[in-house]
């Protein structure tokens, strides 16, 4: 431990502590701009400068370690016309387009502008002209309200392992941007949005297609469906001033009966339908001699896309499941329309997703119109839906909870912890557990899976049938263990695993790229707890027991992977290209 | 990255066979592909990425912070202006924009025929003529907008 003081107060940290890091803990705040807690601190801009008392030297508290002895000021009137100096010389090249801005209201350097009191731009504006990259489905990339603060690069390489950004050029004319003057949707990106929920500013964001369910509810020809995510529920709450971790199903319903929504379903449902398919997968290749093992998941689009551009040699090893969102998509257009009979050409299918690259999921390949028509129409994120009900004057906290409708809304406690980190194994072993056995799990935590570890690894014991299972968290972690499975395949050896869980954004959907901003791992343990408190409150945990789900298969798919299934609830991958030119 | 594959020398190949674990040699290697084929293209920055598994971007990243590398095939004539502080105060960037007029030619570009490319440069150390423009390392001082037909013409 070392004994330091911040502004005269004495604190102990470990060693390795950063100035601002201790500063927090006795409740200083010390203004930030480039810093963020997922990441290694890149020190760019210079708004966390604070002085050692006893030689006035300046020193950037987001990247300094403490050390014994260490005496610092984080606040005097020359550290104040510093950083105020720094804040004036980063809006000179920042255009001045607040009002009209996708941040508004949210964005970082907007908040310390206020914060600062700044009323004067003392400084000529030296605004790029760089056009918006508008290429991809799901992420605009506006470079000409970037401040350069790096955290995208850091965040697509570091955190996510995809490299699609870089810093190119030099100087002023630096630019975060996919190599060799490519397109975002020609480059490697795998569409996570992790980029969006760390950048400060408005730089990059969300395509954003409020406008279609707008139109969609205008019109008296279209019945509305909308299905809603696991992670959704709980990240809501934030864009509401809810406390983070509260589980909002109810008013979601509510709030989007009051919006218009002829359907209120829920991808809950879906997910435990994605139980039944990819457990009854598993247990299938587990016993066929010959199967490719692991088996790994793959309702997260990050992921496969990245899986398929680069280890398309693992494809075959991807579930053929498809996600919760693309089943009850594939369902209600079918199923529901059936039981209801409501025509399908009719229904408009939208989601509402924690995610940006379920944008880019509903038009993967054609399996994705496995009813015929498109099965998801739109997709709109946690922020999205949000920003809908806030124009539409919805007073979400104050909303009474409904009930969602039926028969494709009725969910278990497995359903719900598909939003996290671990959640699809614990759901998938809760289910494999009594397909293999014939028994039923009595403890249905499995905690060896939870939590924000990069790899977590365990071994599941079905009365003697032991499956070796891994839980991949944060995409950058997922290349170690494709490397392990692909030299095993290579060389002919035995697997390593048989069943590999991978969310591509850490902490799972829950920290999804349409989330809620100003994620960090407490927000993420608070948002994880909500999803548990939900599951521990279902009368049901397994999905195998919703009865909705036991009424599907014996009215409508007979049983999982039969005929009717596979030509609705699966699908199939390509080797894809990491740059398309 | 596009399937029309680069070639790569046997000698580049042993020379980046002998830097593959050594510290900095990214930027050796580059410099070594730059020697060769007298630019970086696009497939063998790709090439390089895929040798010594450094992610494309990383490298373009490199690439675009060393004024040193180039990105574009130079034409057989590569046109240098300079636009360094004293040939910029004379006029540097009128010269750009005529030869510009003249050749159909952006900065960076190379023309249709690949005759001439062109580039603005940094102080080239003779700011006693400037402005000054070099055209296949031949150097020319005190440059007016008219004579710039005939010194093109040279080359032709
Ligand atoms: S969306 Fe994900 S993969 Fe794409 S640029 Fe952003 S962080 Fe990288
Ligand atoms: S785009 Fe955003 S996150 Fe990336 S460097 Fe610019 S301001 Fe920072
Ligand atoms: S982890 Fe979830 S939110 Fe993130 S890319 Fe995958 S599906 Fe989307
Ligand atoms: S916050 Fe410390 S340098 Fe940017
Ligand atoms: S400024 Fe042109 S030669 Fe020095």
């Amino acid at each position: 431990m070392v004994n330091v003081k911040i502004n005269g107060i004495p604190v102990e940290v470990a060693e390795g502590t950063t100035v601002l890091q201790a500063a927090k803990e006795v409740g200083i705040y010390i203004p930030t701009l480039c810093y963020h807690p997922d990441l290694t601190p890149f020190a760019s801009c210079g708004m966390c400068v604070c002085k050692q008392e006893n030689n006035n030297k300046m020193l950037r508290a987001c990247s300094t370690p403490v050390h014994e002895g260490l005496s610092v000021i984080t606040d005097d009137p020359e550290l104040f016309e510093v950083r105020k100096a720094i804040l004036e010389m980063t809006l000179s090249t920042h255009p001045n387009s607040c009002l009209t801005c996708i941040r508004n209201g949210n964005c970082e350097l907007q908040t310390l502008a206020a914060k600062f009191g700044i009323r004067e731009q003392p400084f000529e504006s030296r605004v790029s002209k760089i056009r918006a990259d508008t290429s991809s489905p799901s992420i605009v990339l506006d470079p000409h309200k970037c401040i350069k603060c790096g955290r995208c690069v850091q965040v697509c390489q570091e955190l996510q392992g995809v490299f699609a950004l870089d810093f190119i050029g030099r100087g002023d004319s630096t630019v975060m941007s996919p190599a060799a003057n490519l397109k975002l949707n020609d480059s490697p990106c795998v569409k996570c949005g992790q980029c969006i929920v760390h950048c400060p500013v408005g730089a990059i964001y969300e395509k954003d297609e409020t406008a279609e369910l707008r139109k969609a509810i205008a019109d008296p020809n279209k019945v509305v469906a909308v299905q809603m995510a696991p992670s959704v529920r709980v990240g809501i709450s934030e864009e509401f001033d809810l406390p983070v971790g509260t589980v909002s199903t109810g008013r979601l319903y509510a709030a989007l009966r009051k919006i218009g929504v002829d359907l209120v379903f829920d991808t809950n449902f879906g997910a435990d339908l994605t139980i039944m398919e990819e457990g009854s997968e598993l247990v299938k290749r587990l016993t066929t001699e010959g199967s490719v093992l692991p088996q790994f998941t793959s309702c997260c689009p990050g992921w496969v896309d990245y899986c398929e551009k680069f280890y398309p040699e693992l494809n075959e090893n991807l579930s053929t499941a498809k996600s919760p969102m693309m089943m009850q998509g594939a369902i209600t257009k079918t199923y529901y329309s059936q039981v209801s009979k409501t025509d399908p050409k009719t229904i408009y299918s939208v989601a509402l997703m924690p995610c940006t690259a379920k944008k880019f999921e509903i038009k993967r390949n054609d399996t994705m119109k496995s009813s015929g028509y498109d099965d998801v129409d739109l997709v709109l994120t946690t922020r999205e839906i949000a920003r809908l009900f806030r124009a539409n004057g919805i007073d979400f906290a104050a909303l009474k909870e409904e009930e969602c409708d039926s028969p494709i809304g009725e969910y278990t406690g497995a359903g719900t912890i598909f939003g996290n980190t671990g959640g699809v194994m614990e759901a998938a072993v809760r289910t494999a557990y009594h397909l293999v056995t014939g028994d039923e799990l009595e403890d249905v935590n499995v905690t060896s899976v939870r939590g924000l570890d990069g790899v977590k690894k365990g071994v599941v014991d079905m009365e003697g049938t032991k499956i070796r299972v891994a839980v991949v968290n944060g995409l950058a972690n997922v290349k170690e263990v494709c490397d392990e499975v692909l030299a095993a395949k290579k060389a002919n050896k035995p697997a390593p695993y048989d069943f590999i869980e991978v969310m591509a954004c850490r902490g799972g959907c829950i920290a999804g790229g349409g989330q809620p901003y100003g994620t960090d791992d407490k927000v993420r343990q608070e948002r994880i707890a909500g999803l548990y408190s939900d599951d521990e409150k279902s009368t049901y945990r397994k999905s195998h027991e919703n009865p909705s789900i036991q009424k599907i298969y014996s009215d409508f798919l007979s049983e999982p992977l039969s005929h009717k299934a596979h030509s609705l609830l699966h699908t199939t991958y390509t080797k894809r290209k990491k740059y398309n030119v | 990255m596009s399937e029309n594959k680069i070639e790569f020398s046997p000698e580049l190949v042993v020379f980046i066979d002998e830097w593959r674990d050594k510290p900095g040699n990214l930027i050796m290697v580059l410099h070594k592909v730059q020697s060769e084929f007298g630019y970086v293209s696009r497939e063998a920055a790709d090439e390089v990425s895929k040798q010594l598994d450094i992610p494309f971007a990383k490298i373009w990243g490199v690439l675009t912070f060393y004024h040193f590398f180039k990105l574009t095939k130079p034409g057989d004539y590569n046109i240098q202006v300079c636009m360094g502080t004293a040939c910029y105060l004379k006029g540097g960037d009128a010269i750009v924009d005529e030869i510009g007029n003249l050749l159909n030619l952006e900065v960076g570009g190379i023309t249709d025929d690949g005759k001439f490319s062109l580039e603005a440069v940094r102080c080239i150390g003779c700011c006693g003529l400037a402005p000054v423009m070099t055209i296949g390392g031949e150097v020319f001082g005190k440059v007016t907008k008219n004579q710039i037909p005939g010194i093109l013409k040279k080359f032709a």
